[in-house]
């Protein structure tokens, strides 16, 4: 089984990687995935005041299809609004990595951290707001 | 730094029990049997005949040799796969209508346990031994799995996973006690260990020419004579292999099989003790440089070529992609069509999130020292870069217990 060369550069010089302060009110975190199930994928997004993704940072533990899923989707949400973030789909990133069929769940992994990420930011900033009313 | 010799295009092999490269030697040998002695080994009027019977029959002695049998007793087959079907197939079906219990156990090649299972639905009754953490069964289990009805008990010799070595002389004893045969697959056995068929009390061993440095596509059943063992052919034709096996004998694999068995007789000592001296480099290396892992199987009771270790936080397919220029394999589910992970890990209680991470490691006839240094350096160079990766570890750092999480399982 050959892997395409973009899944291949993401594996090897995976951008983005590393984490943000959990507890900052401006980043939103995704958790997805199980141990148990060989795929945990975490997203991190940091948003601006006027709803745009700043940064974006990933940790994955799996398989290199998994690893270069949630590389590519922080390269692609970051400069986006939250509601432009979640219109990415599993086989926009399935397209661009070519992943073979048996991989397809990476990529359905990394839009579930996306919207995992914007998630939890919304969340917290409801919490933020309501604290403030 | 060792010298990095190794690249994608030329990786080093490290998976000596999916296959070996077939020895210099045994090619050698085999090659006139294809050319100008190419007879038919059952031809018995002319000169063609005889030269290719005379080779297929030194080659039956030096298998026979190799486990203490007579050359009568040794059928060749197709492999060990073909072996193990005609065993338990085979006596199954010869003394089912006496006695139709049969005792195995779950961490068997499929070949045991699928053959296993088609004797389920043609009426026999089948217990699926456990093992222990270990690795291996537990002999108080055997013996109270045995009843008056039981007519075969097949354990391996070693197992293809974790590379353990099965207690053969108790079992053996205990089926010899009890008057049930024994079987063996010791595919990933012959050649690496001494056996002898009479010191272990086996009945039916199963013998792969490819995993002692012999040629694909040959294998053999060894059939004790003396108390005899019967079994009902699966091949029907010509009656050759004292009819247990039909179909003309692949004369040049069965040479270069004859040859595989006759080097490893001479050499097994030397490599044995060559090999436990890297078995135990490598994993003292491992250790050495990389934290938190862990050796699945028991150690002592092991075959030396053979390490199987869970690097946990780190997925074992995505290593395995990052030490491209090494040729292992994975318990991982990634790797299986199934998306499950090994089922010989889940067998010794190994949880699901370290069988993910796991490497086997095999080492053989062809394995350097360098080759060692140059393992340890690549597997924990890429281990600690995926850790640097992995959520997971990030947590256990922190203190963060993974298994208080609730995870989604997809």
């Amino acid at each position: 089984m050959a892997y395409s060369k973009e899944l291949i550069d993401h594996y090897e010089n995976p951008r983005n990687v590393g984490a943000m302060d959990e507890d900052d009110g401006n980043i939103g975190t995704g958790l997805v995935g199980a141990p148990a199930c060989g795929d945990v994928m975490k997203l991190q997004i940091k948003v601006s005041a006027d709803g745009i993704i700043e940064d974006a940072k990933f940790k994955t533990f799996g398989c290199g299809s998994a690893i270069a899923s949630s590389s590519l989707v922080t390269e692609w949400i970051k400069g986006k609004t939250l509601d432009q973030a979640t219109e990415i789909k599993n086989t926009d990133i399935a397209d661009e990595l070519a992943l073979p069929p048996v991989k397809i769940h990476c990529s359905i992994l990394a839009e579930d951290a996306i919207k995992a990420a914007v998630q939890d930011y919304k969340e917290k900033t409801s919490v933020k707001k309501n604290a403030a009313e | 730094m060792t010298k990095a010799h190794w690249t994608l295009n030329n990786p080093l092999y490290m998976d000596y029990q999916a296959t070996t490269p077939t020895d210099k030697r045994v090619v050698e040998a085999m090659v006139p049997y294809w050319t100008e002695k190419f007879g038919n080994p059952h031809s018995r009027n002319h000169h063609f005949g005889w030269e290719a019977e005379d080779a297929v029959e030194i080659a039956r002695e030096h298998v026979a040799s190799i486990i203490g049998a007579s050359p009568k007793e040794v059928i060749f087959t197709s492999g060990a796969t073909e072996a193990n079907n005609l065993a338990l197939k085979g006596v199954a079906k010869f003394y089912g209508d006496q006695r139709n219990h049969i005792i195995t156990c779950v961490t068997e090649h499929k070949c045991i346990l699928e053959t296993c299972r088609s004797l389920q639905q043609d009426g026999f009754d089948v217990t699926f031994l456990h093992v222990k953490e270990n690795g291996l069964i537990d002999l108080d289990d055997l013996k109270a799995a045995i009843t008056d009805k039981t007519l075969l008990v097949s354990i391996m010799a070693v197992n293809n996973e974790i590379g353990v070595i099965q207690p053969l002389k108790e079992i053996g004893q205990l089926c010899r006690d009890n008057k049930v045969f024994f079987h063996t697959d010791a595919a990933q056995a012959v050649g690496k260990m001494p056996l002898d068929v009479e010191d272990l009390n086996i009945d039916l061993m199963s013998i792969s020419g490819h995993k002692m440095y012999g040629p694909m596509g040959v294998g053999a059943l060894y059939v004790r004579r003396r108390p005899r063992v019967r079994l009902v052919p699966l091949i029907h034709g010509g009656g050759q292999e004292r009819g247990m096996r039909s179909g003309t004998l692949p004369t040049p694999l069965v040479v270069g099989f004859g040859k595989a068995c006759e080097i490893a007789k001479k050499e097994m000592g030397m490599e044995s003790e060559r090999l436990r001296g890297f078995q135990i480099k490598l994993f003292e290396g491992l250790k050495a440089c990389i934290p938190e892992i862990y050796l699945n199987g028991d150690l002592e009771s092991r075959i030396p070529g053979n390490l199987n270790i869970s690097f946990s936080y780190v997925e074992g397919e995505g290593l395995m992609m990052g030490i491209k220029d090494l040729g292992v394999s994975s318990g991982s589910a990634c790797t299986s069509a199934s998306l499950e992970p090994s089922y010989v890990l889940r067998a010794l209680g190994v949880e699901e999130e370290l069988a993910h991470t796991s490497l086997r490691l095999g080492l053989g006839r062809f394995t350097t020292e360098d080759d060692i240094d140059y393992a340890i350096e690549r597997i924990s160079q890429e281990v600690n870069r995926l850790r640097d990766l992995s959520p997971l570890w990030d947590m256990a750092q922190a203190g963060v217990d993974i298994k208080s999480i609730k995870w989604a399982e997809h």
